[in-house]
């Protein structure tokens, strides 16, 4: 159903329930604006929207009203060019004005400013004010963000992203009238996970970049791609922003089905890892194995090669989850499917496997963001979500809200109108229910936590199962405390219209994915959607899972004698993947290992040959992510030096083997042609991205600006004359300002602009509608949905009830957002955040064990030992601790395992 | 017949008018201080270069000439870490002295740049910053601006009040 409307005197058919500013900007129509933002909608705080409604067509007066605070209507008549209208505006950015400092060349802000955008727009381009302007102190925020607070113009942006939005505790507004300050209460880090957003939300340079101050560029002189953040399995789309030959930036790249206008700070500032010391940059060869690899001529590298792999009876390959589909695919060409071995631990690889099944199952959908974010209620099994897919969270913290709109919306209230929704809803809240064994972030908007072992959690979900339906096998021997909790998660997600399981693999427990797999089935019996996400441990885990290959502990099983002569290794270190003593000695029994990798790892370290390839964003590739969403990244520069892509550098090792199938693998579309046809889960990926033929009016899409400045001065102090731009053979992208001027396919937009509007707020014009979908749909496209298995089988449960036992404790994971992930923590300002290494117990137990809180403890688990500092978190269950995981430093650690503690100094 | 003659005439009497050719390099001609010639970087009145490395000399220029990037001091003070212009294919238009928000790029009147080296007509910072102010002895930036980068405090320009106090409530 439609509803006529007339704005300035044309008509225009609009959907019904949305505000006169979102209609407006759905429809192209500039309206200038500062505190509606699509996702987090409308407060009318600025006034800045203001356009006039005519009461029916005789009406010539007509009043000024506020666009974002309008619904729209049938016959509803407006005029945003009205001379009043305009007049009104720009009287009110004038005395926005009044206290605005002179900052524009040193604000990091300029040229993306939304207040430079509004300003323009509504024409208050000179300033008559000429007293004296009120200033602030700022304040130290961490190393993500800087603060300038004379800048604020006091549209309530920030804290309502901050603390509305993210659920930010630590980030407030001080003061009245025209003191008003935004910060903390105290100088110090910003607490939330999704404070870099600031940076995009603000829509002057009160909040901005600190990485990139490092490397200042302004928006217009940034070559940017398409890029997927590869930092967690959610796959947020990015923007990546290269100067000079280095990765300045990422912003947000708008997918209305994953991470929508947002990203999280790991995303945002983890892309330092690109730009650091520890890159290798030539290929290098050693020549024994007690001594490191050095550096090596290409001819030199080319015949150790060939001298390798020729003369090898057996080749065996490991692949990567961090590495794209096609170098994992190009790795399988080269060695064959019965050596290619995916480069995740025995139990990550069992796990994965087993979530790639049951998300194939008919029964079960595995939900976007988009759809998390419509949920319900939501059960959330066993996985900290803001440390393991910080988007995850965010969006499960949406969900938690909608309960609140539907009460408001009972009183007439729309969804759009932010404040007085919260005001309605107060406390009211979907339920979540969280079931973890230490306490974890979203506890704060859980409506009921359960803390047990990851075996009792399963234990408990199984029983969930077996309460919605009675096919589903139920757990004998549980506790009353247990079968309530049962009981009350049944039945919340057997009440709500959209319930929703998460889960994951990062606790390594099998039982606990069933026991989701289980309730989401059982919810599909009971008519509702089956609706699991399971979260995977990497950007590629999916993708890696998808295809053929057995854990490598099978390969480091094999007798010495038939492992294998040469052992190629892609961009992985197998030392965060297995015990230290199995990777030695796998490594010894080969007599070449080659490895393929861009930044110095243990496992790089003892490499016969090193073959440097690009990062992310020296390359180009597919990744799955953790929906069943491939997306495409694009190369963001050409790399420096020998450094190629993982999938070349393998077509060239697959020549020296002398396999002569990639010798037509000349650009990236034939190899992700070649792994289409092979890999029957990857048949749709041929196709459905525009290949490196795609042009707009014979013209490829622009990286650059149509600003993008010292074209002829930015190489001359090697050369006055300027070389021709490097060619992009792999992508319809082209490293140039010169290209088409038409907006490309959504997968493919490089920048966000659009006449009148340079900040990133041009976003809202790229999509169908503010915070809906791209226009064209959004980018990348869901491998899972084909593939369906008939009948519904449950799980049966398999480990029993979990009985702490004197003297040890079950030591589970706790990862961090800051330190778990091997590539962000590399970059200096992530590592800033990343804990010291750490276990939580509750009080008793450490009373018991006779440890003190904050003091360093002695942790033996079966194979290592180490020196930790113990946290309290008397929310945890008596004979469990969890255990910071995967912190730079930190050995591999097979993680659930039992453990014992003991204070350090005596 | 006579327009011929008057012709002849002019053009003869023209062998006695001042001469408009002068004898360069020997004798150099008059240049009004606004003629658009070399570009120079200049330095503020308290003798720290003006420049800070807004970028939009650069965005500005139509032959895309000029390359800097920007780098912070200690107190945060942003100034260019390098500056190049490639002369060879500047215009000396002036549209980059326009942009400047600091005064600190300027045009001025010496346009003997010829080398016999084209790749001589590429000038880094160094070449391109002299040590006063050029046409504008007054301005400094950063003393006008809200930022506090080590030259004033917050709150210390001339047109700004003292920082607030945010826990007061006073009205
Ligand atoms: S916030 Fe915008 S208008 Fe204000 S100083 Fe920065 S760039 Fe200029
Ligand atoms: S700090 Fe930025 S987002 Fe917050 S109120 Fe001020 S201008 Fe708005
Ligand atoms: S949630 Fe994951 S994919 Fe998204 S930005 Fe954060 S780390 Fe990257
Ligand atoms: S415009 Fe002026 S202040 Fe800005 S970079 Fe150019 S010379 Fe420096
Ligand atoms: S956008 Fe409507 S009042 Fe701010």
């Amino acid at each position: 159903m439609m509803v006529k409307i007339q704005i300035d005197g044309t008509y225009y058919d609009v959907k019904p329930g949305k505000n006169l500013l979102e209609t407006c900007l759905a429809l192209g129509i500039d309206v200038p604006h500062f505190c509606y933002h699509g996702a987090m909608g409308s407060v009318g705080a600025c006034r800045l929207c203001a356009v006039k409604k005519f009461r029916d067509p005789c009406d010539q007066k007509g009043r000024i009203i506020m666009s974002c605070m309008e619904p729209v209507n049938e016959g509803l008549i407006v005029s945003v060019n009205d001379p009043d209208a305009k007049m009104f505006r720009a009287a009110i950015l004038e005395s926005l004005m009044i206290n605005h400092p002179h900052d524009c060349p040193v604000c990091d802000e300029g040229g993306e400013c939304h207040l430079q955008d509004m300003l323009v727009m509504t024409g208050h381009n000179y300033r008559r004010f000429d007293f004296k302007k009120r200033t602030h102190f700022n304040q130290y925020l961490g190393p993500f963000i800087s603060h300038e607070m004379n800048r604020c113009i006091q549209c309530y942006r920030c804290v309502r992203f901050y603390d509305d939005y993210t659920g930010g505790k630590d980030l407030a507004v001080f003061g009245s009238h025209d003191h008003l300050y935004f910060g903390r209460g105290e100088d110090g880090i910003l607490e939330s996970e999704f404070s870099g957003n600031l940076v995009e939300v603000c829509p002057t340079g009160v909040f901005t970049d600190k990485t990139l101050k490092e490397h200042y560029t302004r928006k217009w002189d940034l070559s940017n791609t398409p890029s997927v953040c590869v930092h967690c399995s959610i796959g947020c789309n990015t923007i990546a922003g290269e100067r000079y030959g280095k990765l300045r930036r990422i912003m947000s790249r708008y997918n209305g089905a994953v991470n929508g206008y947002f990203l999280c700070d790991r995303g945002r500032f983890g892309y330092q890892f690109v730009n650091v010391e520890n890159r290798i940059g030539e290929a290098q060869i050693r020549t024994s194995k007690n001594s490191n690899p050095v550096e090596a001529t290409p001819d030199m590298i080319a015949s150790a090669c060939a001298e390798a792999l020729s003369g090898s009876k057996k080749i065996a390959g490991i692949g990567s989850p961090r590495a794209s589909l096609e170098a994992n695919f190009a790795l399988q060409k080269l060695v064959g499917k019965e050596n290619f071995f995916a480069g995740v631990s025995r139990t990550e690889h069992t796990l994965a496997k087993t979530a790639i099944d049951i998300l194939q199952h008919e029964a079960i959908h595995s939900p976007s963001l988009k759809e998390i974010e419509k949920a319900d209620a939501i059960l959330i099994l066993g996985e900290d979500l803001t440390n393991t897919a910080p988007m995850a969270a965010l969006a499960v913290r949406q969900a938690a809200r909608n309960k609140g709109i539907e009460v408001a919306g009972n009183s007439g209230i729309p969804p759009w109108n932010d404040y007085a929704v919260r005001l309605k809803a107060q406390d009211v809240k979907s339920p979540i229910i969280m079931a973890n064994p230490f306490s974890a972030k979203l506890d704060e908007i859980a409506e009921k936590t359960y803390r047990a072992a990851y075996s009792d959690i399963a234990r408990v979900g199984f029983a969930v199962a077996a309460l919605i339906n009675d096919g589903a096998p139920g757990v004998k021997g549980l506790s009353k405390e247990q079968l309530s909790m049962a009981q009350h998660i049944a039945n919340a997600l057997k009440e709500a219209k959209n319930p929703m399981v998460i889960t994951g693999t990062h606790g390594g427990s099998e039982d606990m994915v069933h026991a989701a797999a289980n309730i989401a089935m059982a919810l599909f019996l009971h008519g509702k959607e089956g609706a699991l996400s399971i979260v995977f441990p990497e950007c590629n885990s999916m993708g890696l899972g998808m295809m053929d290959g057995k854990p490598f502990e099978d390969l480091a099983g094999l007798p010495a004698d038939s492992t294998c002569d040469t052992l190629v290794i892609l961009e992985n270190d197998l030392y965060r993947r297995a015990d230290q003593s199995l990777i030695d000695d796998l490594l010894e029994r080969c007599k070449n290992v080659i490895v393929l990798d861009h930044l110095i790892t243990g496992t790089t370290l003892k490499s016969d040959i090193l073959l440097p390839v690009g990062t992310f964003a020296e390359s180009e590739g597919t990744l799955v992510n953790n929906e069943g969403r491939a997306q495409r990244f694009y190369r963001v520069f050409p790399a420096e030096g020998t450094v190629i892509e993982s999938w070349r550098q393998l077509k060239e090792l697959m020549i020296f083997s002398g396999n002569h199938e990639s010798a037509s693998w000349e650009n990236f579309d034939h190899v992700a042609q070649a792994m289409s046809d092979s890999i029957p889960a990857f048949a749709k990926i041929k196709g459905h991205m525009p290949g490196a033929d795609f042009r707009i009016l014979n013209e490829k899409i622009k990286r650059q600006t149509m600003r993008f400045s010292g074209r002829t001065a930015m190489n001359a102090q090697f050369s006055v004359s300027e070389p021709k731009s490097p060619v992009d053979p792999d992508s319809p992208l082209a490293f140039s300002m010169e290209g088409a001027n038409e907006t490309p396919p959504s997968s493919l937009v490089t920048n966000y602009w659009t006449p009148g509007w340079n900040s990133n707020n041009a976003m809202n014009f790229y999509l169908d509608e503010p915070n809906g979908s791209m226009k064209g749909g959004d980018p990348g496209f869901r491998l899972l949905e084909t593939a369906a298995t008939k009948h519904i089988l449950f799980f049966a449960p398999v480990t029993g009830a979990f009985t702490p036992e004197a003297g040890e404790w079950e030591i589970v994971p706790a990862y961090q957002i800051f330190g778990s992930e091997e590539l962000s923590s590399q970059g200096p300002a992530v590592a800033e955040r990343i804990p010291e290494p750490f276990i939580i117990m509750n009080r008793r137990d450490a009373e018991e064990a006779g440890v003190k809180e904050h003091e360093m403890i002695d942790l033996t688990l079966t194979r290592s030992s180490l020196q930790v500092k113990l946290k309290i978190d008397d929310n945890i269950p008596a004979g469990v601790a969890g255990l910071s995981t995967g912190l730079p430093g930190m050995p591999f650690l097979k993680l659930p395992e039992s453990g014992r503690v003991k204070n350090s100094k005596k | 017949m006579f327009s011929i003659l008057r012709s002849l005439w002019y053009t003869f009497l023209h062998a006695f008018h001042k001469r408009e050719t002068i004898l360069y390099p020997e004798e150099k001609p008059y240049l009004p201080p606004r003629y658009r010639g070399r570009i120079i970087l200049s330095r503020d009145p308290d003798g720290e270069e003006r420049c800070v490395a807004c970028y939009l000399c650069a965005a500005a220029c139509p032959v895309d000439c000029i390359s800097l990037q920007a780098t912070e001091d200690k107190d945060g003070r942003r100034y260019p870490e390098t500056f190049r212009i490639n002369f060879s294919r500047c215009i000396f238009c002036g549209l980059c002295e326009e942009a400047c928000p600091t005064y600190a790029i300027q045009l001025i009147p010496d346009f003997e740049l010829s080398e016999y080296n084209r790749q001589n007509m590429v000038y880094e910072k160094e070449h391109l910053l002299i040590s006063g102010t050029g046409k504008y002895p007054e301005y400094n930036f950063y003393r006008n601006a809200g930022v506090d980068m080590g030259v004033k405090g917050k709150g210390e320009g001339g047109n700004e009040h003292p920082p607030v106090d945010i826990k007061s409530i006073m009205p």
